[in-house]
């Protein structure tokens, strides 16, 4: 007996577009994010250890390789709250016309990456650099 | 009358099982950290250096401590619910998707409850 036509998986046979783009990097930027969640932590302990031990963190923290690490996880976490407010109001069933979902998918993009910036100028300023 | 399959049934099978709650707290949770992360950025900027003091001065507030603790335990499940969904899409062998989805929950959880001790101990003034 011949196999019925069964629909395939919209990965098999879907050409790449940005809705699906925008959805695989909110997912990228959550994992980012979760590995964030660690250096988050690891400041707070260093905090609650006294004054020495927060000072080893801060040096640690503002070093380079960590700065962009942090600059990451600031762009993630943009992309990450922005995405993640469109993908609310698809939950409630809102924002689904191609016109509409174009929009705040380029919404998203530029208002992730322009966030990103004044959030890491932000707090550069209010910070002093240390974290 | 159920649609589900009798054999289905037996393994316990298909989507009446708990998907809508996990569903459902990832949404919650995700709420609740757009607040906790604006709070989060909004401290962060007021502070006047990133000094040691001023960290534990912020913390010291009761409103700000609850805060602090509450975006860790949040942050924590919802990186939980959403990595357990990226592991359970991404790693087909079963044997290994479960050690890994065991793993990633224990690393969660130790860092939320070393970073709620964190909170707790500079809110209660015990950080030097």
């Amino acid at each position: 007996m011949a196999q019925p036509e069964r629909p395939l998986s919209p990965f098999l046979h879907y050409r790449w577009q940005y809705t699906n783009t925008l959805s695989i990097l909110h997912r990228i930027t959550g994992v980012l994010l979760s590995l964030g969640f660690f250096i988050l932590v690891y400041w707070l302990a260093a905090a609650a250890g006294g004054p020495e031990q927060y000072g080893r963190a801060a040096a640690v923290i503002g070093s380079f390789p960590l700065q962009l690490v942090l600059f990451g996880a600031a762009f993630a976490f943009c992309y990450h709250l922005l995405n993640g407010i469109r993908h609310l109001s698809f939950d409630m069933g809102r924002g689904f016309e191609l016109a509409t979902a174009r929009k705040s998918a380029r919404f998203v993009a530029i208002g992730a990456v322009v966030l990103a910036l004044v959030v890491w100028f932000v707090l550069r300023a209010s910070l002093g650099g240390a974290a | 009358m159920s649609l589900r399959s009798p054999l289905g049934k037996v393994l316990g099978l298909g989507s009446a099982k708990e998907g809508s709650a996990h569903w459902y707290a990832q949404r919650v949770s995700a709420v609740a950290l757009v607040l906790l992360g604006l709070w989060f950025f909004l401290s962060l900027a007021s502070l006047d250096g990133a000094t040691h003091a001023n960290v534990v001065a912020w913390l010291a507030s009761p409103l700000h401590a609850a805060l602090a603790l509450l975006l860790v335990v949040t942050a924590a499940h919802h990186a939980a619910l959403g990595l357990q969904v990226v592991v359970e899409d991404y790693v087909a062998d079963k044997g290994r998707r479960t050690v890994v989805l065991v793993a990633i929950k224990f690393a969660l959880v130790v860092a939320a409850v070393v970073g709620a001790l964190a909170v707790l101990r500079i809110g209660f003034g015990v950080a030097a």
